[in-house]
């Protein structure tokens, strides 16, 4: 039996439970961060791309363990591209156009940044490339935390001149990353008094590089200097040593190890290659036992950790401390923090950002493939991208948009 | 001199590459005149059967030339017995069978092993010639191409299994008449051309990084130094390799990878306009 009193006294209950109720609401489930993940975690560039995933997912939950950015939890909305160039546009769009991130994170090889950065930009996304590459790109929208030539091919060229001959054989995975890098190693070849006597570039999907190997014994070289990507192109190295070619002819290369090659690799086949990268496992900084200490605890070993999965953790630190200086995740404000002299202590070291070409100032190791690992030989602190920097200024020119390449 | 003959070890090699990966389908094609579509597909099953065999401590040699051929004969007498003897003489109806047949494969081998990059190192090392280097392996399948090839002249014109085969492509009702079943020996046919083409998957398991998508690596090659070889199986199949694989090399050598499938394609182009029917429509007629 319902009367008066009693029915007033419980629809006023009701009525404060659901003001109380939708007011929690607000503020417990506070509309999480959407980060944009794109990378190849299947096919033949999924050497590189799972680990990434990997460090992204590290990163995020170490960014949510410290209570999220702004008060909010970042969430991560990631496809993968199953290393398809094609699959990039399509799931570019989508994360602009229907799950309206607030930031992506990915693209692996050239092509694949190549092919959503036009998209991202048009759709005002902030967009973070964490990967090594060929330098050249000034876009303010986009902010670059790998290696560039000028990091990279300027410290190994001249190493390898020094320590094994003048006369370079270059080997390029044919795309944007090959082409271009192929002419960065003929220009620090020149300034160091080498020469590149022939390049040769490979398809993606060449697998068989008998031919090759006969060339290059033709042309008799000093140095062999492979930038060949993805699967495929792994068993270049493979059919070197097959051939006996290891103690004849030294390698120096731009992009074996970013995939962990070197422990596909056996020993004997990857022994004494010459590589110039950000990082390795070796380092030794409270960042980077941290860092392995973090990845051990989610993942078991650190079996998996290279070069890019590394600099992909950065980029989203980095992402993270500029949201944190921001007070913001739209695009204008974080820019202007982007801009504002960002570093971030990594474990490859201090990533300061270059305000002019939203390009990463960073430390690179010579290092010297030995029994599976990457033996640091010498190391070069805070080298600037000083290949983009040389053509980009985006203080200068903000609506710039642009990929230079370099001129021989 | 060395330089002059290691550049003919990998024409040779060329050469040899094309006719192992090409006979199975030479087998299947040349004489049952079925289009296989799934004979890349069928490769990389030979592929993932010899790195699986050899990851669980089987001999590598065992595993390419002997658990490999097995796994891919025995999948294509099922396949044989499930899809292909229900299209025979309806070529366009069989090649979208296999051609489906393909997808499933790739997509089986991507569930179990998933799509990614896997290998063996070879067994053999390299040695020098003079002052330069040879892979060991180009070696090894040189001489996989020769036995191949007097493995099928022996069978097919040596052997009574081999005679009746040919004549059950030719005469089915006949062969037929004189008491032999024509259902049989083409299941006998497709198992040999099916083993083939795992043997060829299992040669290379070693030379790539395996993925399940790599049949369609092979599959244009295979079909164009088949078709383009015409009716005679083994001489058809020599005279194209030959001509290819010659051609191929040269180009690469002398320019670069990239001229060298070029120069591969345009003079297949060419000869398809001039020969339709394939070199051995004008040469070498009436060979095996």
């Amino acid at each position: 039996m319902i009367n008066r009193r009693t029915f007033l006294a419980s629809s006023a209950a009701v009525a404060g439970a659901g003001i109380l109720g939708a007011s929690a609401g607000r503020t417990l489930a506070a509309d999480p961060i959407k980060l944009g993940s794109i990378l190849d975690t299947s096919g033949a560039f999924d050497a590189y791309g799972k680990p990434m995933d990997m460090a992204l997912r590290l990163a995020v939950d170490e960014i949510n363990a410290a209570g999220g950015l702004l008060g909010r939890q970042v969430e991560i909305v990631a496809y993968d591209t199953q290393s398809d160039m094609a699959l990039y546009t399509q799931y570019g769009q989508q994360l602009a156009r229907v799950d309206k991130v607030d930031v992506v994170h990915g693209g692996i090889l050239s092509a694949s940044r190549e092919a959503i950065r036009q998209t991202l930009r048009k759709s005002g996304v902030p967009y973070f490339y964490n990967v090594l590459y060929e330098g050249g790109v000034c876009d303010r929208n986009i902010t670059v935390i790998g290696v560039t030539p000028s990091q990279q091919v300027e410290v190994l060229i001249p190493a390898a001149i020094k320590k094994w001959g003048k006369k370079i054989y270059v080997l390029a995975a044919d795309y944007n990353y090959g082409q271009i890098t192929a002419r960065w190693i003929e220009k620090f070849a020149k300034d160091a008094g080498g020469e590149v006597v022939q390049t040769d570039f490979f398809p993606l999907d060449v697998a068989d590089f008998g031919s090759t190997i006969a060339k290059i014994q033709g042309a008799a070289p000093d140095i062999v200097v492979p930038a060949l990507v993805g699967g495929p192109h792994l068993s270049f190295f493979r059919q070197w040593a097959a051939a006996g070619m290891k103690s004849k002819i030294p390698m120096a290369s731009t992009t074996i190890g970013i995939g962990n090659e070197h422990k596909v690799l056996t020993a004997e086949e990857g022994d004494g290659i010459l590589v110039a990268y950000n990082y390795s496992p070796e380092i030794v900084s409270p960042a980077n036992e941290a860092f392995l200490k973090a990845w051990t605890a989610k993942y078991g070993n650190t079996d998996q950790i290279h070069e890019i999965a590394v600099s992909h953790y950065q980029g989203i630190h980095v992402w993270a401390e500029a949201v944190r200086k921001a007070g913001d995740v739209g695009r204008d404000k974080l820019i202007g923090a982007i801009e504002g002299g960002l570093s971030f202590e990594g474990p490859g070291g201090k990533v300061l950002i270059d305000p002019k070409t939203h390009h990463a100032v960073l430390d690179v190791h010579l290092m010297e493939m030995s029994g599976q690992k990457l033996k640091v030989l010498e190391s070069f602190t805070q080298r600037q991208p000083s290949d983009t920097q040389g053509v980009c200024d985006l203080a200068a020119n903000p609506d710039d948009n642009t990929q230079y390449e370099i001129k021989i | 001199m060395d330089l002059a003959a290691i550049f003919a070890v990998e024409i040779l090699y060329a050469i040899a590459s094309l006719v192992v990966i090409s006979s199975g389908l030479a087998v299947v094609f040349g004489m049952m005149r079925v289009i296989n579509l799934a004979h890349g597909e069928f490769m990389m099953v030979g592929g993932y059967a010899t790195i699986v065999a050899v990851k669980s401590g089987i001999n590598i040699y065992i595993a390419m030339l002997i658990v490999a051929p097995i796994v891919v004969g025995v999948l294509g007498v099922i396949v044989e017995r499930l899809i292909i003897r229900r299209l025979y003489g309806r070529l366009v109806d069989t090649m979208l069978a296999t051609w489906g047949l393909s997808l499933l494969l790739i997509g089986l081998a991507s569930m179990i092993f998933g799509n990614t990059t896997t290998g063996i190192s070879p067994p053999i090392p390299g040695f020098a010639i003079g002052q330069y280097q040879v892979n060991g392996y180009s070696f090894f399948i040189i001489l996989a191409a020769v036995a191949i090839l007097v493995a099928m002249f022996a069978v097919l014109a040596g052997t009574r299994a081999g005679l009746v085969a040919r004549g059950a492509m030719q005469n089915p009702a006949m062969a037929s008449a004189l008491g032999y079943n024509p259902e049989r020996v083409y299941m006998l046919t497709f198992f040999a051309g099916s083993a083939l083409a795992g043997l060829a998957g299992g040669l290379f398991a070693p030379l790539l990084g395996l993925v399940p998508t790599i049949g369609s690596a092979y599959i244009a090659k295979a079909f164009i130094t088949v078709i383009s070889g015409g009716a005679s199986v083994i001489a058809g199949l020599v005279s194209s390799a030959v001509l290819f694989g010659a051609t191929s090399q040269i180009f690469t050598l002398a320019t670069t990878p990239m001229v060298g499938e070029i120069a591969l394609l345009l003079i297949a182009i060419v000869l398809l306009r001039l020969l339709p029917q394939g070199i051995t429509s004008r040469f070498f007629r009436g060979a095996m």
